[in-house]
Parts: structure tokens; sequence; C-alpha cells
């Protein structure tokens, strides 16, 4: 396939994730989505050039901000409405919300609100893989506040010493919350990794859909055949950490960087291309609120399912 | 039938379920080792290899992370941690992962994941090697918690908790491991959720915790010498707990004394007494007495140890108080101390 083709692919995916988060922002003020929603606006290409270079049978173990791997992976998009809606007819019936999506019927497997907590799930699924002879990968996915979680060290150990196919997957937009790199890290994450023979690439055009595609395909490749890799993806989030916002106000960033990084988003910059396929995915949008909006309500049976 | 020890129950299970499915695999700190966590996975690297029966870097956070991610994907891990104590770096995990996992994701992925943990006093081992820590773990819906005391018991419950769908935790108080009986050879299961009356009595109902039902044994002898008949209840599988049984002994006697080997406040013990009372209000002759470690960190030294934990004397002194008996003399009887190890029979 050419590149264009692919691009128009990456394009539509990534704009399905902008307009979806855009629609959120709108719902929001109604309260019919009753639960914190971190959006990922300014970070889709990372989802989507990652996803798109996985096969579809591999797993993602992602965030509270996963909205754009959600869809990046092929998830329902009215089973999305719903859970953000807190219906039945959600992905997990209303029980997940935003923080715990998760579609393992299309390999998005349950996503943590706790910070790096679903690092170490990515090893063991890899390792079940290895056992079992699939070539499947894993991917962890997680920000650059994540790697300062013992976690994070204690799974690329493991998976280094296993060698289970795990790709590990940094979206780094620099912020956690609100905190700025330089009081967090001491450290490198390249070197890190080096440290436990781990492999690792830093791309920083985390605008660049087909660049992220190309580089998750690469590393992919090394994964399956039995390398953890680390790929460390800059990215840039538009929005407040948590809520529908922008955060400028509060002055702890300025919107320099962001104003800056929205000159080369794609999903900016090509308007040609976003007006010729606005239509359609505002229709498909439309038909999951109105899925999410006639979707009944869970009940106490349904609180009481599935707990043991 | 032949006598097998505790250890060997939980070795016993483990092999028979290895062998029976090539989904289960155990691992955890030294597991695989000479020292092989008492015993209990003696020869199964030999007999396995080491894709099924693997050491780990002390990171018991990321091992119970990696427990989850493999038990989602088809397999059937047995996590072992040689101290409760350790476990709690786990707990992120096992409270805000392992437990929820479930029901975040509407019942579509299950984690059959057997975490194994060590319980209870060595030998001055002090205040982080002798912990129980249940309640902690009862607390949080999500989790099956046992707690077999007999060697039987716990090679069926052990089988049935490698083959549940579910995340549960098994306690195993270290006095036990030396503990001898009689035990089936082949694989069985003893369902989750139900308790078992150890000894039928008509005075007093003890429910006994792990150890403290070996405890409970002792002081239920001395009792019947005096003409006190004690029935002890051992709930075996604190959650689900089987409730029923455990209230309709204490509507039986009139009378409870829970015997637990952790701190009272805020312990399971507390759980126990809260439902008695709850359903057994009008039944009860006597306010239900709760007996645990002393609410102080456990020390080290003998002469301390020696007021911290419960024992046998403490369980018949509890009876006799409850029952309006002057205390008896105790000196001829011999109560179990780390240097004389209990082997049973149960």
């Amino acid at each position: 396939m050419k590149d264009e083709a692919i691009y128009r692919r990456l394009f539509r995916t990534a704009l399905l994730i902008r307009l979806v988060e855009e629609r959120i922002i709108e719902l929001y003020p109604s309260d019919k989505i009753q639960s914190p929603v971190h959006l990922s606006i300014g970070q889709e290409a990372v989802a989507v050039g990652v996803c798109d270079g996985l096969k579809p049978d591999d797993l993602v173990f992602a965030t509270y901000r996963s909205h754009g791997f959600y869809i990046a992976k092929g998830g329902s998009l009215d089973a999305m409405f719903a859970e953000l809606y807190g219906r039945k007819g959600g992905v997990s019936g209303g029980k997940a919300g935003s923080m715990h999506l998760a579609a393992p019927e299309v390999g998005l497997m349950g996503s943590s609100a706790v910070v790096a907590s679903t690092i170490p799930h990515a090893v063991g699924a890899a390792l079940s893989f290895k056992r079992r002879g699939l070539s499947q990968i894993a991917v962890a996915v997680f920000g650059d506040g994540a790697t300062e979680e013992g976690v994070y060290h204690e799974s690329l150990n493991f998976a280094a010493l296993m060698k289970v196919p795990v790709l590990f997957l940094c979206e780094d937009n620099g912020l956690a919350v609100h905190s700025h790199r330089p009081v967090r890290q001491s450290y490198r994450l390249a070197e890190h990794a080096a440290s436990f023979g781990i492999a690792s690439r830093r791309l920083e055009e985390g605008w660049d859909m087909l660049a992220i595609r190309q580089a998750t395909l690469e590393a992919a490749a090394k994964v399956r055949a039995g390398e953890p890799f680390v790929l460390e993806i800059v990215t840039s989030r538009y929005k407040e950490h948590v809520g529908v916002g922008e955060d400028f106000h509060f002055n702890y960033r300025t919107s320099d960087g962001v104003d800056a990084w929205k000159r080369r988003d794609p999903l900016i910059v090509d308007q040609k291309l976003v007006a010729t396929l606005r239509p359609d995915i505002e229709r498909e949008i439309e038909a999951a609120v109105a899925f999410a909006e006639a979707s009944p309500a869970p009940g106490r049976d349904e609180l009481l399912a599935d707990v043991i | 039938m032949r006598k097998l020890d505790y250890a060997g129950a939980i070795r016993e299970a483990t092999t028979q379920e290895m062998e029976r499915d090539s989904r289960v695999f155990v691992y955890g700190i030294g597991v695989p080792t000479w020292s092989s966590i008492f015993g209990t996975t003696k020869g199964i690297p030999e007999k396995f290899g080491k894709e099924r029966c693997f050491d780990t870097p002390i990171s018991e956070d990321a091992m119970t992370g990696f427990g989850l991610g493999a038990a989602i994907r088809g397999l059937r891990p047995i996590h072992v941690h040689i101290r409760v104590d350790f476990m709690i770096l786990a707990t992120n995990q096992l409270i805000n992962m392992v437990s929820n996992y479930t029901y975040s994701t509407g019942g579509k992925l299950k984690v059959p994941l057997v975490v194994r943990a060590v319980i209870g006093r060595g030998w001055g081992q002090g205040a982080q090697h002798s912990k129980a820590l249940f309640s902690n773990f009862t607390h949080i819906p999500g989790l099956k918690v046992i707690a077999p005391t007999t060697p039987s018991d716990m090679k069926g419950m052990m089988i049935a908790a490698i083959r549940d769908d579910n995340p549960v935790i098994c306690f195993e108080h270290r006095w036990l491991y030396w503990a001898e009986e009689d035990v089936p050879e082949e694989p069985y299961e003893i369902p989750l959720g139900v308790g078992r009356i150890l000894r039928p009595g008509k005075d007093v109902t003890v429910v006994g915790l792990s150890w403290m039902n070996v405890e409970a044994r002792l002081a239920a002898d001395i009792l019947a010498k005096r003409g006190v008949s004690v029935e002890i209840v051992d709930p075996r599988t604190l959650a689900p707990l089987d409730e029923n049984l455990i209230v309709e002994s204490v509507k039986r006697t009139g009378r409870c004394i829970i015997a637990d080997c952790d701190w009272v406040d805020s312990g399971f013990s507390a759980e126990l007494s809260a439902r008695i009372n709850e359903k057994c209000f009008g039944k009860l002759k006597a306010p239900v007495k709760r007996i645990g470690f002393a609410q102080t960190p456990a020390p080290t030294v003998r002469e301390l140890e020696n007021e911290f934990y419960p024992n046998a004397k403490t369980i018949v002194h509890a009876v006799e108080d409850m029952l309006g008996l002057e205390a008896a003399n105790l000196d001829g009887e011999d109560f179990f101390s780390h240097e004389r190890r209990f082997r049973g029979p149960f």
C-alpha cells in the first residue's frame, strides 16, 4: 500500500479520536458522563501510529488516558460512549468508565488509573505468548511519569531476564499531572533501558503518524524475535490533566509548547482532509451517542455481578 | 492411607495440578532453590523444569502484576511469598488491580492467580517476619482468602484454589508445615467457602484461625478433663465466609470465643464477632470474646513473645472466665513452642 493510502487511513482514525473527544467536551457540561476523563487530544498520533504498526492480535495494556488506544485498536464506538455514560451497553457494562477502558475482544486489556500499574501485566502476557509458542506481542503503554515508579524498573529487569516479547511504549508529554520532568527525573530513559541490555529509540516527531507507525513496525519486529524494546515517543497534551478544559491559566506551563506542536499537527494543518472525512465521522459519533442515550442504566444485579 | 505433613500437602497438590494442567506454574523469590519454601516446592523444579518453576527478582509488585498478565492470557500462576510481610510490597497490584480486574472488565477477563503467603510466628523473628494480616485482604471484594489448618484440608483447598478462576490468597502458618495426618494420595478438591467443625462440643464454640486451631485443640483436651465440652470451628476459607456454619454452632452453644493469630483491633476476629452478634444476638449467653496478638508490634525477645502471642493457655482461661469457672493450675500441661515442632496428628 502506498504511503498516501496508509496516511489517509491513519489520519481518519486520528480524526475520529479527536472528534470523539471534542464531542465528549461538548457533552461534559450536561453531566451525562459522570466520571473523570483524561483526554488525549494532541496525542492521537501515538495511539494511531502504534496500533497500525501492530498486528490485530497484539495486546495493548494502557492507562487512564486511553480513549485513543481504544479507538485505534478497533474498539466499538457505541460501546465506548455507552461506557462513558455508565450504561448497560457499555463495553464493561458501565463499571470501567473512561479510566479503566478495556476491550479485550480487540486486544485492549484493562487500563489503570494508578500510574505504571499495567506495565507488569504486559510482561506476564508476553510470557504466556512465549510459553505457548505464539507470535503475538504485548505492548505496555505508559507516560514519562510512570518510569519513575519502581514497577517500571522491575518490569524491564524481569522482561530482559525472561526475554519475553514486550514493547515498552512511553508517551512522553513531559508532564506528570502538573509537574515537569526536571523536578522528577535524574536519569535518561535510554541509558536506563540499556543497563538491562534493552534497546530503545526516542522519536521526537510525535505528530508524525507515519513515522510512529514505521518506528513501531521496526520495534515490533525486534520484539517478536524475543527482545524487549523501549520506544519513546515525544508528544503533547493539549488539554488539562483531567477534565475537558485547558490549563494554561494556572500558569504552571505556557501555551507556547502546545502552540508549536499545533503548527505541526496534521489534524490542524490538513484542513482539506479534515473537511473531506468529517461528515462521515460525525455521523458515526452521533450514532454512538444515540446508542448510549438509549442504553438502559445498570441496577443492583449488575452491581453485584462479576465480583468473584 | 499414608501420613503427610502440611508442607507435603502443598507440594503434592501443586505437583498433581501441574501434572494435570500444563498451564499451571509456580514462581517467587527462592521458590526453586534448595530451601524450597519450607519444602513446599521441593522436587518441583526437577520434575517440571525452570519454565514452570522459577525464581524471580526481589520485585514483589511487578511479579504480582506479571502473574495477573499471565493469568488473563491463559496461564494459571502460583506466586509464593516466604513472608506475608513481603507480600505487602505487592498490595498495589493485589488491591488496585487483581481484586477489581474482572469487575472492571465487565466479567470478560478472569484472573486465576493463587498467591501463597507464609504467616506466623518463628523464633525471635520480630516485627517484620511474624504477621498474618488476614483482614487487610478479607476487606477487599474480589479476592478469595483461605487459611487451611490441617494437611488434608490444605491439599484439597490448594487444588480447589489452583482450579478456581478467581484470585485466591492462601495464608500458611509456618508452624503448621510439620503437622501430619492421613491425607489421601489422589487429587481431590475441598470447595472454597465451606468451613469445618474440627471438634464437636456443646458448652462453648471456639472459632479458630489457622494455627490457633492447634492451640484450641490442646485447650479443648485440657478443658475436657474438667468436664467442659468445646466445639472448634475452623472457617478454613475467610472470604467468602461460611457464616452459617459458625452461626449455627454459636446458636447451639450460646457462647463464642474467637482465637486469631493476628491483631484483634480491626482484625478478622472483629468481622466474625460482628456477624455473630448480628445473627446470634438473642442466643448468646455471654458476650463474644476475642483472643489475638497484643496490640503492639511483634517483639523479638522470647519473654515478650510469650506475652504477645496467645496460646492454648489463653483459650483455656478465656473459656473458664466465660463459664464462671476458677482458673485451673496448668503447670503440668505441655504447651507448644518453636523448639518442639508440632507433628500432629490432627
